[in-house]
């Protein structure tokens, strides 16, 4: 597994933080801890993951409590908090994608990655885990990848292969 | 070919762009709302429609909309609610992948209709691809008048922001993504008051579903009356239907209300039948919430009259032997899937979905996944049978929001339909892990269940 920094410095942008206030204007002044959500995936689009002193920039950027922060990236399924690889495969593990397939997607990529669920591969490019439904189950079986949840649709082990590969030639 | 209302124009190349949505008569509705009619008139059209919410409760839209308060001097707001995430469903990605602006002008002729000045679209976070499709149409909107400031003219204000989730079936749930908007865990609030009464930021405030709000645009188009002569009944219009599971053409497909099941599943407008010539063993008809049926009362009543996709035909039977059409996610079981491990499947899930704020559907998922996950893999006994419906009938009605129902019901109707596969399992411990109990019998002893179970 590989090792990483849990206390990873964190410094925002100033390109972040004018997304940060363009975000914040959408909602009624003394609203702004609605941008909490959108801010997180901003964040984890930059760092890879949302840390604590990424979420106590946060919540100083909001003036909310750090514990505001925490208990919300803890709740919700798409924060990690901890490193991932660089590319984080999540298949679908729900009843209509297992109807075609899902869970023979999954243990294939488990053998072909080496590392097993959650976990992140020695060259720190991959991880992979089971979601549920993500709303593509007529294409089953699906995968995505974030930051921008790209989709793979109809997945196959030739296809899934070829994906992998691919990401690691980039 | 049935009437298409949303889908009509789904293959016409740049109908995602505002351009060509407008060539194919987009944006018509938001002029004819804003400038012909009052925010009343809009409500009385979509009453007089009959549209019931597409988002999995059937509860009327109009209705629903003359129920939103308006006190002097407090702001008001529409809510879409594109979290999707049931199980099965997948039409409102597909609608706002293909065709934004569908969803886009039905927002702003609904918040017209409610007089929102700012309104959202709650998308989970997971569809970002679409949240950019959508950040686009609502710029394209914007620069050409029909949001904004002043639209049209009108004197009428509306700004439309698109809001991320983080990953959370229960966000689906209305107040639980009213909880999310604020910025919070999402934890569905007790009712009442309902969103109506104190909603987001404890304004009134309506959440509809993505297919609730593009429908508004036909009706607005053609009028209420023409709508509602759509369907069947108390089931009016056209619905989106996702299908998936074991089809030759899994897929989105825009029905008129009151088509046969057996039409939608075996004719090759729809589905096309079962995939590689097997035979269907069951369905859930309307998302993962809604009980399974075997195959045999999927087609037909008990009384052996054809079944309909509407809401009330999918209902016929009660839970003995009937479904709903729900959300309309329709999963289709061939002869070689295995009911326990589909079950258990869904246990799974609701039990990883629970927000743990009720102690029965807290523990209550935990046991049916427990117990379906050792019937599943052969070390399950005769008593852990009754043991599921003894939990599933506990969590029923005794939680805050309606997932306790929804984690209860398809275990409950599975042990009910298919309760000698469940039995199978406990016989036969270690055969269970290499095959599958088939088609044999699934169906037989229906009815006189169903009687023993009403009691
Ligand atoms: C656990 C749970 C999940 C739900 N998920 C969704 C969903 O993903 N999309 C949706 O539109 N409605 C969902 N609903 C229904 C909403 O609470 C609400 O009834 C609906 O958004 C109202 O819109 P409509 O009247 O247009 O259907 C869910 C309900 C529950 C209890
Ligand atoms: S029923 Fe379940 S999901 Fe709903 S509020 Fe209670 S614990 Fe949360
Ligand atoms: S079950 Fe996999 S996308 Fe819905």
């Amino acid at each position: 597994m590989l090792k990483v920094e849990e206390q990873q410095p964190v410094a925002f942008s100033s390109t972040l933080l004018a997304s940060f206030d363009e975000i914040v204007m959408r909602y009624p002044v003394g609203k702004q801890k609605s941008a909490l959500l959108p801010l997180l995936h901003l964040v984890q689009a930059e760092f890879g993951w949302t840390s604590v002193p990424a979420m106590d920039k946060v919540a100083e950027y909001l003036a909310i409590e750090p514990i505001e922060v925490y208990e919300v990236a803890s709740f919700y399924s798409m924060y990690f908090l901890q490193p991932k690889g660089k590319y984080v495969l999540e298949v679908c593990r729900t009843g209509p994608c297992c109807l075609v397939g899902a869970e023979k997607i999954m243990s294939h990529i488990e053998g072909k990655l080496g590392v097993k669920e959650g976990e992140v591969t020695e060259d720190g490019l991959f991880s992979w885990r089971g979601v549920e439904c993500l709303a593509a189950c007529g294409y089953a079986p699906v995968l995505q990848i974030g930051p921008e949840y790209t989709f793979y649709e109809n997945l196959t082990e030739q296809s899934v292969d070829e994906l992998i590969d691919n990401l690691r030639k980039k | 070919m049935s009437r298409k209302l949303l889908l009509e124009h789904i293959n016409v190349p740049g109908i995602n762009t505002l351009e060509v949505y407008r060539q194919k008569g987009g944006y018509r509705a938001v002029e004819k709302a804003i400038k012909t009619l009052t925010p009343d008139e809009v409500v009385e059209e979509v009453k007089k429609s009959g549209l019931r919410g597409r988002g999995g409760a059937g509860f009327p839209t109009g209705m629903k909309w003359s129920f939103l308060a308006k006190p002097e001097g407090v702001a008001r707001y529409l809510v879409c609610n594109a979290d999707e995430s049931e199980p099965g469903t997948f039409k409102d990605r597909y609608l706002m992948t293909y065709i934004p602006h569908a969803l886009i002008e039905g927002m702003i002729v609904s918040s017209f209709a409610l007089g929102a000045n700012t309104s959202y679209i709650y998308v989970r976070g997971e569809m970002m691809p679409q949240i950019r499709i959508l950040e686009k149409a609502i710029a394209e909107a914007k620069a050409a008048g029909f949001l904004g400031k002043n639209i049209l003219g009108s004197g009428y204000d509306l700004e439309l922001y698109v809001q991320p989730g983080g990953g959370a079936y229960i966000c689906g749930e209305e107040t639980a993504l009213l909880e999310s908007l604020e910025g919070k865990r999402g934890n569905p609030r007790i009712k009442p008051p309902f969103p109506a009464i104190a909603g987001l930021y404890g304004c009134p405030t309506v959440v509809n579903n993505v297919e609730s709000i593009a429908a508004v645009v036909p009706i607005i188009n053609d009028g209420g009356d023409e709508y509602a002569k759509i369907g069947v009944g108390r089931s009016t219009g056209t619905k989106l239907i996702s299908a998936s599971g074991n089809l030759v053409k899994p897929g989105v497909y825009e029905i008129e209300l009151g088509l046969p099941v057996e039409e939608f599943i075996y004719s090759d407008e729809y589905c096309g039948g079962i995939a590689n010539g097997k035979r269907l063993k069951a369905t859930v008809a309307g998302g993962s919430s809604v009980p399974i049926l075997p195959a045999n009362l999927t087609l037909k009543y008990a009384n052996g009259e054809p079944r309909l996709m509407s809401y009330e035909s999918l209902a016929e039977g009660g839970f003995a032997t009937g479904t709903m059409l729900g959300s309309g996610g329709f999963i289709a079981f061939d002869e070689d899937q295995c009911i326990v491990r589909n079950t258990w499947n869904f246990s799974r899930f609701y039990h990883h979905e629970s927000c743990g704020q009720c102690s029965p559907c807290r523990e209550g998922t935990g046991w049916l996944e427990k117990v379906l996950h050792r019937l599943e893999y052969g070390h399950g006994k005769m008593s852990d049978i009754d043991l599921l419906v003894d939990v599933s009938r506990k969590i029923e009605g005794n939680t805050i929001c309606p997932l306790g129902d929804a984690a209860a019901w398809p275990v409950a109707s599975a042990v009910r339909h298919f309760r000698d596969e469940f039995e199978w399992h406990v016989k036969e411990p270690v055969k269970c892990l290499s095959s599958n109990y088939g088609l044999a019998n699934y169906a037989v002893p229906i009815e006189k269940q169903a009687v023993a179970e009403e009691k």
